[in-house]
């Protein structure tokens, strides 16, 4: 139980410290690490809470992927961030008002609160109750079975969209040289040296 | 432990989608590796899987009632006719751009493999018995629908027309998204047949807003006013054949779609929604009729024209009777014939690559291509409701239904602004045979001539033999109740 709870303040403290420095950080780059550290942390919480699949897709989708692309966004885009903040004094009052109204909101609603004990008992209806199954295989269990029809669906909702994506923005560019490996290949001593006796003192043409 | 076969939902309902979704993955995989040289192959695949698809959709057992994973997907005899429509749309698509797509020089593989995997999408929102299958059916149509119209990348009407159709649809899609959680919210459930058993004739607010969230999405994905803005210059900036597609397949499945949430979800608050779908139908019908008199590019004609007729066939669905379920059906299937015919026409009009696509480009056109002309001024006679053409019992069936279920002002509303509407179709009819004539485009392309013929057919000739299809429509209305 205590190690828990050290591992709890560990990543809680991580996850709030790398968080804020996202934000505070002055190199966009070293905001992006920022970010993935902190998305290492909430897997991390994950974990603790005993939801083993949430940490590994946080960990898959959002650190391998999602971080990922923002790094390469944030490298290749020659973002200037400095300009970006210029207004930060000017936009403060309005900016940290709203803030303030959705801070009382949600404290609001988180304060007034209160939590079915059936549904804390019961997370997945399919699951039989008992029945020691990791969260992966309860969720691959009503996946592949009862949404089978869903997931095969989005499978083909993903494939239009990648084919629309060649469809509209692949070009076929007119002089580009290609590797070809098999002509290369093909080469032959015959086809690709030629043997020239050279003269004296006259040189050959190229 | 359970066996693999106890596991195993009943696919049996699902064979024409399970073809088209493992044959268009084929095709793609024919198109990567042969790369533009597969085009020809390609298209020929995906028109046998549409009519391979078609067939076995026809020989499923009428009047059977399947549900089958977990209850989301359904097959009924309303789901059989709607499905054979959109496999017909989707497959006049494809014969349609055959030779448009040559002679504009985008001719490539992915144009069949997108309408497929926009088919599929279609006949999912068809079939969808739960509002997670609906959104996603749509989506995955949408989608698909959304990159066709941008198909011809290089002309900048076509992009402008596939941008304006994503942002807007995105939007629509999220209208349907926040009615749908609202009704999950107030009932508790997805499931078609758990929100009937849920729900009682004083509902609450929560649904009422649902119902209307949810009927803005479909107005929209069905191009009806006040939801149709996107209509017009979608219409016109697409490649013709896609328009063509945009005006056919994806109608009925929207149509279809609308008639599956409104009667098999929501049949005991018939109340709320009617006059929703009322105000809807007699402003599409107005709308059509007075904005399309006047244009002048018959794509944008045939835009409104569209508008107008999805009033029409909503003033069955209004009726919310077995009837005017039956009426909904047979407008969409009179509706599909003379909308293909006409678009088979709008793609002859070319001369040595130059495609004409205003009205006044038809003028004269009974004097070089007779057969051409009367054809077109067939469909335009029928889309205008004169008898014995098939528009006339079109619109008759959906009336008569309105009638019956007491719509009296709805029905005349409807006959008022069909007359207005004669106007400008018979204005069409009046260039092409008193006007002087110009010269004459080029023969008319063989994807375009099976079309053209097929649906010319149905058009002219559908008093001789009504029965076929009033019986189809008459059984998929009797699924529904």
């Amino acid at each position: 139980m205590t190690a828990a709870a050290a591992f709890f303040y560990l990543f809680a403290g991580v996850a709030i410290a790398s968080g804020f420095m996202v934000i505070a950080s002055r190199n966009p780059v070293t905001s992006v690490l920022f970010l993935i550290l902190a998305f290492v942390n909430a897997a991390g919480l994950f974990v603790l809470m005993g939801a083993e699949f949430l940490a590994m897709i946080l960990i898959v989708v959002y650190v391998g992927a999602v971080a990922v692309l923002f790094l390469f966004v944030v490298m290749m885009l020659d973002v200037d961030f400095a300009e970006l903040r210029n207004g930060f004094q000017r936009y403060l009052p309005v900016g940290g008002l709203i803030g303030v109204v959705f801070l009382i909101e949600i404290l609001l609603v988180v304060g007034s609160w209160t939590i079915d004990p059936g549904l804390v008992q019961a997370p997945l209806g399919n699951v039989a109750a008992g029945e020691n199954m990791t969260n992966t295989a309860a969720l691959g269990r009503v996946l592949y079975t009862e949404y089978v029809y869903f997931f095969q669906l989005a499978g083909l909702i993903l494939l239009v969209a990648m084919i629309g994506a060649i469809v509209l923005t692949l070009r076929d560019r007119p002089g580009v040289k290609r590797q070809n490996i098999a002509v290369q290949n093909a080469r032959t001593q015959a086809t690709a040296v030629e043997t020239i006796k050279v003269p004296s003192r006259q040189g050959v043409e190229v | 432990m359970p066996t693999v076969h106890s596991v195993l939902p009943t696919l049996a309902p699902l064979i024409p989608e399970i073809i088209l979704s493992v044959g268009v993955m084929v095709l793609i995989l024919y198109g990567a590796f042969r790369g533009e040289r597969s085009t020809e192959g390609v298209n020929v695949g995906a028109l046998i899987l549409l009519v391979l698809a078609f067939f076995v959709v026809i020989g499923q057992a009428p009047g059977t009632k399947v549900t089958t994973l977990s209850g989301a997907f359904i097959q009924d005899g309303f789901a059989k006719v709607m499905k054979a429509l959109v496999l017909l749309g989707s497959a006049a698509a494809i014969l349609l751009s055959r030779d448009y797509f040559q002679r504009a020089r985008i001719d490539r593989f992915e144009y069949p493999i997108l309408i497929v995997l926009c088919t599929i999408g279609m006949m999912v929102m068809v079939s969808a018995n739960d509002l997670i299958a609906l959104y996603l059916g749509l989506e995955l149509q949408s989608l698909a629908a959304y990159v066709i119209a941008s198909f011809h990348r290089d002309d900048l009407k076509s992009t402008e027309a596939g941008l304006k159709y994503f942002v807007l649809g995105a939007l629509s899609s999220g209208m349907l998204l926040y009615g749908a959680s609202l009704i999950y919210g107030f009932t508790g459930t997805v499931s078609f047949p758990g929100i009937v058993s849920v729900l009682n004739e004083n509902a609450g607010f929560g649904i009422v807003l649902g119902i209307v969230f949810v009927a803005a999405a479909m107005a929209f994905k069905m191009s009806a006013v006040p939801f149709h803005m996107w209509t017009p210059d979608v219409y016109e900036g697409s490649p013709t054949p896609v328009t063509a597609f945009f005006a056919s397949a994806p109608k009925m499945a929207a149509v279809a779609m609308t008639v599956r949430v409104f009667i098999g979800a929501l049949p005991d608050v018939t109340a709320i929604w009617q006059q929703i779908i009322v105000f809807i139908a007699i402003a599409s019908m107005a709308l059509g009729s007075f904005a399309a008199i006047g244009q002048r590019n018959i794509k944008r004609l045939m835009a409104y024209s569209s508008i107008g007729n999805i009033g029409y066939a909503l003033i069955g669905l209004a009726a919310g009777s077995e009837e005017g379920i039956r009426g909904v059906v047979i407008y969409m299937i009179i509706y599909l014939a003379m909308t293909l015919g006409a678009f088979a026409i709008i793609l002859s009009m070319r001369r040595r690559d130059e495609m004409f696509e205003s009205i006044e480009d038809l003028s004269g056109l009974s004097r070089t291509h007779p057969w051409m002309a009367f054809c077109l001024a067939m469909m335009m006679f029928s889309l205008a409701g004169i008898p014995p053409l098939a528009g006339f019992f079109a619109k008759f069936y959906v009336f008569a239904a309105a009638i019956k279920a007491g719509l009296v002002v709805l029905a005349v509303i409807g006959v008022v602004t069909s007359v207005v509407g004669a106007y400008y179709y018979l204005r069409v009819v009046r260039i092409m045979y008193f006007d002087e004539p110009k010269a004459p485009y080029e023969a008319m392309p063989a994807g375009s001539l099976i079309v053209l013929t097929l649906s010319s057919i149905v058009v002219i000739l559908f008093w001789l033999l009504p029965s076929p299809l009033v019986g189809a429509a008459g059984a998929a209305a009797k699924s529904l109740f």
